[in-house]
C-alpha cells in the first residue's frame, strides 16, 4: 500500500503509527531513482508526492524553500524565470535508469545528486541550508536555517543529505540558488589519451581562469554527445562561465595554455549548454538497461589509472568528469565489483556506487561502497538514533 | 569574571584522582607533552571569550594521532572529560576547559603532511594554522579559501570544530565546503578516516556532521582541504554611505542583481573610526557606513564587475568610491578590517556577537541592534560579513564593572534572539560554545535539540567530549 500524506503533520502521524507497529516503509519521491541502491523490501510505501509547492522564494536573497515532493521541473522553471539556478546541477537519472515520472526536489537532496559543477561549486549538500523531516519515531525535526552560514549545533542537514531516505522522511528543503552566468563557452582539447587529459585538466584547474567543468570524453563516448558535433578523436572539455567580457578573456588564456597539450577548438554558448547538460545526465550511457553502470569517485589524478587497470581485465566503457575524479563506468556484462573496489583501495581510496544493473546482479552485491568497520559501526549507531525501529528503507544502504 | 553561564559540576571522582591521572598521562606521553603545574596551566584557562575561565586538571600537547588516541582511550576508560584546543582563539568559549578536564592541545601538531597540486589538496596536521596552509601552497599558485580574521593564529583543527568562515567565504564557502577529509580519534581512542582526496561520502556524510561539531564528536588530528588557484588579481574597493540603511540596501541589491564579489564587508561609523585609528587604511571618516567590496580576476574582469557595482551603489546614494591604487593600499584596507577586533580591544573591553540574518533584514537588524544596546546604556560597533548576512556587533563595556559586564551579556543575548526572530541563526562562524549555549532553545524546539543530542550520543554516550558546551545543561539525556 502507498501512503500519501498531504501535510507534514499527516506524515508524522503515519510514521508514528508505523513505528508503533514496526511497519517498514519504503520512501518514494518521484520514483525516477527508484532502482538506485540496494533492493528495499518494505511492507508499505510512503510517498512525498502530495507534499508539493514552493513555500518561499526570495530571488534577491538567493534562497528557496520548497516542499519535498515538488517536481524539480517546476523549481527549475521558476528559477530560470528569475535567471537563477541550482549551482550543483542535479543530474536527471531518467535517461540512464530508464524510469519515467518527475524527479522531486526532496529526492535530489536525499540522494545528494550533483553534476559537473560539483567539483568547484559544491554538491547538493553544500547548497542545502535547512530541512524539515520526520524521524523514525514520528517526530517533526527542523535543522539548519535559511541563511548561508547556518550551522548552529550539529549539522544534521549534511547528515540527511545523501542518506537515501534511511534516516528521515524529508518534508521541506531550503536551499541556496545562484545567478545563471551571463554566458558560457567550452574549450575543447582534442586527441589526448586519458593520462594526458588528466594532466591537461589539472593544469587548467591550476590556472586562475575559474574552470567550472572539466570532463574527458574518450572516442567511444565523444560521438554520443551533442549529435556528434565535437571534433574527431578524444575530447577533453573545459567550461568557462561568467560575465561575457570575462569569459572571452579567460577563454583566450586557457586556449593558449591548452595548445601545448593538443589541438584546441571552442564551443559557443548554445552547444556548451547542451554538452554540459548531456554530461550531467550521463547521456552516453542511456538506453542500455542491462549494462551495469558505476559512479566512481576517486582522487582526480588516479582516475585514469583505475580505468586502465580495469580495461585489461574487463569489458568496460568509461568517461570522466570532475577533472578526472568522477568516472562513469558502463560494464559490458559483469559488474566486476570486487576487482573495482580492490583497485580503488589500491589507488588511495574513494568509492563506487552501482547506479544501474539488472535485478539479478543487484541482488548479489552491495550498491554502496562498504566502509571500514569503525565507520560502519558509527553509521549504524547514527541510524539507530534517527530511526531506532529501522522502519525507513531497510537495507537500502550498506550495513544500515 | 562573569558567572552568568554555568559549567558542569566537576566530577568529584576525577578530581580526587588528579595526581594519578597526571602520572598516567606522563606514562603515556613524553614529559614535554604534559602540562600539569598550576602556574603553567594558567595560559590554558580561557580562550578569546575571556570573561570566563577555569583551570584544567592537566593539558596534553601530543605530537601524533597515536598519542591523541592513547590519551583519549585513557580518558574514556576513567571518565575524564576532554576539551580540545586549537590556538584558543574561540570567541564563544569553545576551548575554555573545566576543572576536571584534560585539555588536548594541538600546538605541537604542526606538520604539513602533503601538498598535492595535481589533486588541489593539502593534507596537514590539525594544529597547522589557517594562514600557513595558504603560505605553504602559494608557490604552487594556490590558496586555502576560508579566512577567519584570526587566520594568523587559529588552527585548521579549530576551524573544523567551529566551521569557521571569513571575509572571502561569500564566494568560496566556509570550512565545511572546503574540507575533503579528516583523520580523527573517536571517544574510545579508535582512529578513523572520513573522506580523502575524492569527493562525497560512500555512505552517510559523517564528515559533514563532524565539521562544526565543536569538539563534541571526537578529536580531529589531520585534515585534507581543497585548494583553489590564486586569482590573477584582487582589488578591494571602498564604498562610503551616509547611513547604515543605505549601505545595507546596497548589499542586498548587489547580491540580488546576480553579482557575487569575493567579499562584501560592512563597517559602521564607530567601527570605521576604531579601525582607521589603528591601521591608517585610508577609510573615509566623513561617512556613516562603509562597504569593502573585493573583486578579483584579470584587469578586464575586475573593471567589468566594478562598473556594475558602482552603478548599483549610485542608486543607493553612495558618497565615496575609492579603489585601492596599489598592493600596499589593498593590504592596508584588509589589515584595517581584519584587525577590527584587536583595534577595538585597545580602546575598550567588548564582546563580539555572531548572528546571521537574511540579507533583506540587514538594515532592520542593524537599527534594532542600536536600540537594544542604547537601552542598556552601552555602545556598539558593527563590522561584519555583509554579503552573507553574518553580523558581528561588538558591544563595548567595562570589564572591571560587573554590572556593566552583565548588561553587555544581556544585550548580546537580546541581539542574538533578534537575529533568530528575523529568520537567522545564533551563530555564523564562531560556534555556540558556552556563549550561546543557553540560547539554543530560542532557535530550536525540544525535539530538534533532542535529536541533535541523540546523534551526539552515537559518538560520545558518556558526554566526556567538551561536555559543558553547545547543548543547554538542563534537559540532557542521562549519560
Amino acid at each position: 500500500m502507498t501512503l500519501t500524506p498531504h501535510t507534514e503533520n499527516d506524515a508524522a502521524y503515519v510514521i508514528r503509527n508505523a513505528a508503533s507497529k514496526g511497519t517498514t516503509l519504503s520512501i518514494l519521491g518521484g520514483g525516477t531513482r527508484a532502482g538506485f541502491g540496494n533492493r528495499v523490501s518494505a511492507e508499505e510505501t510512503l510517498s512525498s508526492s502530495a507534499l508539493t509547492g514552493i513555500v518561499d522564494y526570495e530571488p534577491a536573497e538567493m534562497v528557496m524553500t520548497a516542499k519535498a515532493g515538488t517536481p524539480v521541473g517546476e523549481i527549475e522553471a521558476l528559477l530560470a524565470a528569475n535567471r537563477q539556478m541550482m549551482s550543483f546541477e542535479p543530474m536527471d537519472h531518467r535517461g540512464v535508469m530508464g524510469t519515467a515520472g518527475e524527479p522531486t526536489i526532496g529526492g535530489v537532496f536525499a540522494a545528494n545528486v550533483s553534476g559537473p559543477r560539483r567539483f568547484v561549486a559544491g554538491a547538493a549538500r553544500d547548497s542545502l541550508l535547512g530541512i524539515r523531516f520526520v524521524n523514525g519515531r514520528g517526530e517533526i525535526i527542523r535543522a539548519g536555517g535559511r541563511v548561508m552560514k547556518n550551522v548552529t549545533g550539529l549539522d544534521l542537514v549534511k547528515l540527511l543529505a545523501g542518506s537515501h531516505g534511511t534516516l528521515g522522511f524529508l518534508t521541506e528543503v531550503t536551499f541556496r540558488v545562484l545567478p545563471v552566468p551571463e554566458t558560457v563557452e567550452t574549450i575543447v582539447v582534442s586527441g589526448l589519451d586519458d593520462h594526458a587529459a588528466t594532466q591537461a585538466m589539472a593544469a587548467a584547474m591550476a590556472m586562475p581562469v575559474e574552470v567550472s567543468g572539466a570532463a574527458h570524453l574518450p572516442p567511444t563516448v565523444r560521438g554520443r554527445l551533442i549529435g556528434g558535433q565535437l571534433p574527431e578523436g578524444e575530447a577533453t572539455v573545459l567550461r568557462l562561465e561568467g560575465l561575457e567580457a570575462s569569459v572571452s578573456v579567460r577563454a583566450e588564456k586557457l586556449g593558449d595554455m591548452m595548445r601545448s597539450f593538443g589541438s584546441v577548438s571552442r564551443l559557443g554558448p548554445d552547444l556548451s549548454r547542451n554538452l554540459w547538460q548531456e554530461i550531467r545526465n550521463v547521456a552516453p550511457y542511456k538506453g542500455s538497461p542491462n549494462k551495469p553502470l558505476w559512479r566512481v569517485s576517486v582522487a582526480p589524478s588516479v582516475g585514469h589509472q583505475l580505468v586502465a587497470a580495469l580495461r585489461l581485465e574487463a569489458g568496460i566503457d568509461a568517461f570522466y568528469d570532475w577533472q578526472g575524479g568522477l568516472i562513469w563506468m558502463q560494464m559490458e556484462a559483469d559488474p566486476e565489483e570486487q576487482r573495482l573496489r580492490r583497485y580503488i583501495k589500491a589507488l588511495g581510496g574513494g568509492h563506487a556506487t552501482l547506479v544501474r544493473a539488472p535485478a539479478t546482479v543487484q541482488e548479489r552485491l552491495s550498491a554502496f561502497h562498504p566502509e571500514g568497520d569503525a565507520v560502519a559501526a558509527l553509521s549504524a549507531r547514527v541510524k539507530q538514533k534517527l530511526d531506532p525501529g529501522g522502519i525507513f528503507n531497510p537495507g537500502k544502504m550498506a550495513g544500515v | 569574571m562573569s558567572e552568568a553561564i554555568r559549567f558542569l559540576k566537576p566530577r568529584a571522582a576525577v578530581l580526587a584522582r588528579r595526581a594519578t591521572i597526571v602520572d598516567d598521562l606522563l606514562d603515556l606521553l613524553p614529559p614535554e607533552c604534559v602540562v600539569h603545574e598550576a602556574r603553567e596551566l594558567v595560559p590554558f584557562e580561557t580562550d578569546a571569550f575571556v570573561a570566563y575561565r577555569r583551570l584544567p586538571l592537566a593539558v596534553v600537547l601530543p605530537k601524533t594521532t597515536e598519542q591523541v588516541a592513547a590519551v583519549m582511550k585513557y580518558c574514556h576508560r576513567y571518565g575524564v572529560p576532554v576539551v580540545p584546543r586549537g590556538a584558543g582563539t574561540s570567541l564563544s568559549g569553545g576551548a575554555i576547559p573545566q576543572e576536571d578536564a584534560v585539555v588536548i592541545g594541538l600546538s605541537k601538531m604542526t606538520q604539513i603532511i602533503e601538498i598535492d597540486p595535481a589533486n588541489r589538496t593539502a593534507t596537514v596536521q590539525a594544529g597547522v594554522t589557517n594562514l600557513s596552509i595558504s603560505d605553504a601552497v602559494s608557490p604552487e599558485g594556490f590558496f586555502y579559501a576560508p579566512d577567519p580574521s584570526s587566520q594568523l593564529a587559529c588552527t585548521i583543527g579549530g576551524n573544523i570544530g567551529m566551521n569557521s568562515g571569513g571575509a572571502h567565504c561569500l564566494k568560496y564557502g566556509v570550512t565545511t565546503n572546503n574540507l575533503l577529509g579528516v583523520k580523527m580519534v573517536l571517544v574510545d581512542g579508535t582512529v578513523i578516516e572520513l573522506g580523502g582526496k575524492h569527493l562525497d561520502a560512500a555512505g552517510y556524510d559523517l564528515l559533514g556532521l563532524v565539521c562544526g561539531s565543536e569538539g563534541q564528536l571526537g578529536i580531529v588530528t589531520e585534515a585534507t582541504v581543497r585548494l583553489i588557484a590564486k586569482p590573477e588579481g584582487a582589488r578591494p574597493v571602498l564604498f562610503g554611505f551616509d547611513t547604515s540603511e543605505e549601505a545595507g540596501a546596497c548589499v542586498a541589491d548587489v547580491i540580488g542583481s546576480g553579482i557575487i564579489p569575493v567579499a562584501i564587508e560592512f563597517m559602521d561609523k564607530p567601527a570605521i573610526e576604531i579601525c582607521e585609528a589603528f591601521a591608517q587604511a585610508g577609510y573615509p571618516l566623513d561617512v556613516g557606513a562603509l562597504l569593502i567590496v573585493e573583486v578579483e580576476g584579470s584587469e578586464a574582469e575586475m573593471e567589468a564587475m566594478l562598473k556594475k557595482i558602482v552603478e548599483i551603489a549610485g542608486r543607493h546614494g553612495v558618497r565615496t568610491v575609492r579603489e585601492s591604487q596599489s598592493a600596499t593600499e589593498a593590504a592596508l584596507i584588509w589589515k584595517g578590517r581584519k584587525s577590527a577586533f584587536g583595534a577595538t580591544g585597545r580602546i575598550s573591553d567588548y564582546i563580539c556577537m555572531d548572528g546571521t540574518v537574511p540579507l533583506g533584514k540587514l538594515s532592520y537588524v542593524l537599527e534594532k541592534t542600536s536600540e537594544i544596546v542604547e537601552r542598556f546604556g552601552l555602545r556598539v560597533a558593527n563590522v561584519f560579513h555583509a554579503g552573507d548576512g553574518n553580523m558581528h556587533p561588538l558591544i563595548l563595556f567595562n570589564a572591571n564593572d560587573p554590572e556593566d559586564a552583565a548588561r553587555a551579556e544581556e544585550a548580546g543575548n537580546e541581539i542574538l534572539k533578534l537575529c533568530v526572530d528575523a529568520g537567522g541563526c545564533l551563530t555564523g562562524e564562531h560556534g555556540v560554545g558556552i556563549e550561546k549555549r543557553d540560547l539554543m532553545r530560542h532557535q530550536y524546539s525540544d525535539a530538534d535539540l533532542n535529536q541533535q543530542m541523540a546523534v551526539r550520543a552515537a559518538f560520545d554516550p558518556g558526554w566526556i567530549l567538551n561536555p559543558s558546551k553547545v547543548f543547554p545543561l538542563e534537559g540532557r539525556p542521562a549519560a
